[in-house]
């Protein structure tokens, strides 16, 4: 039990008569990196958003670290960081204006300029951290954004597409900052497009469809179930 | 801490070069404004310049030269009606009087006598007669010579008494207050030039704040950053408040800017001061405190209903219309109030303008200027519930789903079209 970071009992999202998450159960272990794949509107934004306190649940339980989501999503939003999949940022600040401003809600006894050194390191934006981030590229703000939401050293990190808009080089060197990571402690749950990045993060993965848990496993379980040769063919294979 | 932060941010947002340089721009203008009209002003109470011809050496060509020498600059004093003409027009003259030779003979034999004026006309702007104007004034006032001049020689009375043989003496009862010597036409012209700055200053901060506001929450959806803010350790309630407060600071600093140039226009305006106060009218401390209460309540209520719009915005586009309503709210009771009093209005247009939380101030300041304070103390409580309640409305909207999925029910109100 207390080895869970996360768990999911009959997870239920509707938006008025579309059900978009339909009994999803799943649970994720502490410094676990968890991948949910799935097709296009599978529901995994949804469950995604839903575990960032960001939706209301129809049905179902969810609990993470202990903590009731629906009781007490206050206590949530204080160790969790969610990067959503299309998220920006204020566009009017700088890259070390935008981290100090998130690092200020995170500061409980910790210096914001430690967690703020963090941001700018994960962030690797050299000089140009201190232009607008209106003059920044798509891979500059993805790279911010990925600085933003794991500085904070958060208990779990909700990642829905980590590596979307940065180049192979960029994309590489952020799979390595979460798998740092989940070494040292942080429970990672993402969501990705990308099987390869998936196969190589992810230590336990569930495919989701129609907003149900279709298949989960560790990636060489599923692989040698389906007598396949990667994710990506047993991705095909299970949505098929 | 966190409220700060918020505030901070949404200040550093809100308050760019491309949001100041606009009101900035506009307050140069009413600035410029101010000075060309104080610059008509003055002209006004300058003595015109003015060519004279007269070919009378009469008695009353006399009197009327010497009311043109005491109250004009006379730049032509000749005989030739041309030369006269184009030396007016060379030196900014507005316009060359023709006293002809039998001026003073008509006048002796009760025929009216002829003084033949020529316009130097140099534009058709509103502005561009003023100087014909005076000239007019001219000439009513060498009738009036001539005229009193006439009434001792023919009569030997007392020309005064002869050209106002009554005089009255007025009273206005209004809202159980006696004013004495003073007509309702200039108590009106008094109450309106004294009390058009709040309505004005009330609409634009209105404007300003709830534009900022909304602005903000357009920009939040636009560049995708609400989903990680409602995701921070804070309550949604300090979201909605750093929002509200950092919306306040940004619209009341335009608003200050604007206020500075137009109200100095305003000021090139004024002629004479006149001191509601002499008649009872004035306002004391206490009501200056009031006012600024109920003004600073149609603020939150303005910020708060924006606010409140705003979450239906799906990107700053979006946002800009849904400012109409607000800036459509803020508007009306300026233009009603400069027009009629609350009082005077059907009983209908009266419940509206009570339920137009903004009108509040305005009827403020003239109910104080009579001592009505119930209407005020109400329009306070009033202003104070609504904000209370569009505050309320905004929490639970940042608590639910709506600012994520866009969608409060089932079905697709007016809002999430007019926000697409």
């Amino acid at each position: 039990m207390l080895n869970r970071m996360i768990e999911v009992e009959g997870l239920i999202k509707k938006y008025g008569k579309f059900t978009a998450v339909d009994g999803v159960s799943f649970d994720v272990k502490r410094s676990e990196i968890f991948g949910l794949i799935g097709p296009n509107g599978a529901g995994k934004t949804t469950t995604l958003r839903v575990l960032s306190t960001l939706l209301r649940i129809t049905g179902g339980k969810v609990s993470i670290a202990g903590i009731n989501l629906e009781k007490k999503p206050e206590d949530i939003r204080k160790i969790i960081s969610y990067l959503p999949e299309d998220a920006g940022a204020y566009k009017n600040l700088t890259g070390r204006e935008y981290l100090e401003f998130m690092a200020k809600f995170f500061d409980g006894g910790r210096k914001t300029r430690r967690i703020v050194k963090k941001g700018i390191e994960i962030a690797d934006l050299d000089e140009r951290i201190d232009d607008k981030v209106d003059t920044y590229s798509k891979g500059m703000k993805r790279r911010l954004l990925v600085g933003r939401a794991l500085m904070i050293e958060p208990k779990l990190a909700i990642l829905d597409e980590p590596t979307s808009g940065l180049d192979v080089i960029n994309a590489r060197e952020v799979r390595q900052i979460i798998k740092g990571y989940a070494k040292d402690g942080t429970t990672i749950l993402l969501s990705s497009h990308n099987m390869l990045e998936v196969e190589f993060l992810c230590d336990r993965i569930s495919l989701i469809a129609e907003g149900k848990i279709v298949e989960s496993g560790r990636p060489d379980q599923l692989k040698e179930r389906y007598g396949a040769e990667n994710i990506e063919e047993v991705f095909t294979k299970v949505v098929k | 801490m966190s409220l700060m932060n918020i505030t901070k941010k949404e200040i550093k947002e809100l308050l760019t070069a491309s949001t100041i340089v606009p009101i900035v721009v506009i307050a140069l203008l009413f600035a410029s404004m101010g000075n060309i009209m104080g610059g008509f002003m003055e002209e006004a109470e300058e003595k015109p310049k003015i060519g004279v011809i007269s070919e009378d050496s009469g008695k009353f060509a006399g009197m009327a030269m010497y009311v043109l020498e005491e109250n004009a600059e006379i730049i032509y004093n000749g005989t030739d009606i041309q030369d006269g003409i184009a030396h007016a027009t060379e030196n900014g003259g507005a316009a060359v009087l023709n006293i002809p030779a039998n001026f003073s003979y008509n006048i002796e034999n009760n025929i009216t006598g002829t003084i033949n004026v020529v316009w130097i006309m140099r534009g058709v702007g509103m502005m561009d007669s003023v100087s014909s104007g005076v000239v007019e004034g001219l000439i009513q006032s060498i009738n009036n010579y001539i005229s009193q001049d006439l009434i001792v020689e023919k009569t030997g009375m007392d020309p005064y008494h002869i050209q106002n043989p009554t005089v009255k003496e007025e009273t206005i009862m209004f809202k159980d207050k006696e004013m004495e010597g003073i007509s309702p036409s200039v108590l009106g012209g008094m109450l309106a030039s004294q009390s058009i700055m709040l309505p004005i200053v009330t609409m634009m901060l209105i404007m300003m704040a709830g534009g900022a506001i909304i602005s903000s929450m357009g920009m939040e959806k636009e560049d995708k950053t609400l989903e990680t803010l409602l995701t921070l350790p804070i309550k949604r309630s300090t979201i909605v408040t750093g929002k509200l407060i950092g919306a306040a600071s940004v619209g009341l600093f335009m608003a200050v800017i604007y206020m500075l140039g137009y109200g100095y226009y305003m000021q090139s305006l004024q002629t004479a001061e006149l001191n509601l106060a002499d008649y009872g009218l004035g306002l004391g401390f206490i009501d200056y405190v009031l006012v600024g209460i109920s003004l600073f309540l149609a603020l939150i209520a303005g910020l708060s209903l924006s606010l409140l719009l705003g979450t239906f915005a799906k990107n700053y586009k979006s946002a800009q219309t849904l400012l109409f309503p607000v800036t459509a709210l803020a508007i009306i009771p300026m233009f009603v109030f400069m027009f009629t009093d609350v009082g005077n209005l059907p009983l209908l247009f009266r419940g509206v303008m009570y339920a137009i939380p903004f009108s509040h101030p305005i009827i403020a300041m003239r109910s104080l200027m009579f001592g009505d304070y119930t209407i005020v103390i109400g329009g306070i409580l009033y202003s104070a519930i609504f904000s209370i309640v569009m505050v309320a409305v905004v929490v639970w909207i940042f608590n639910s789903d709506r600012l994520i999925t866009g969608r409060i029910g089932k079905k697709e109100g007016v809002l999430d079209k007019l926000s697409r």
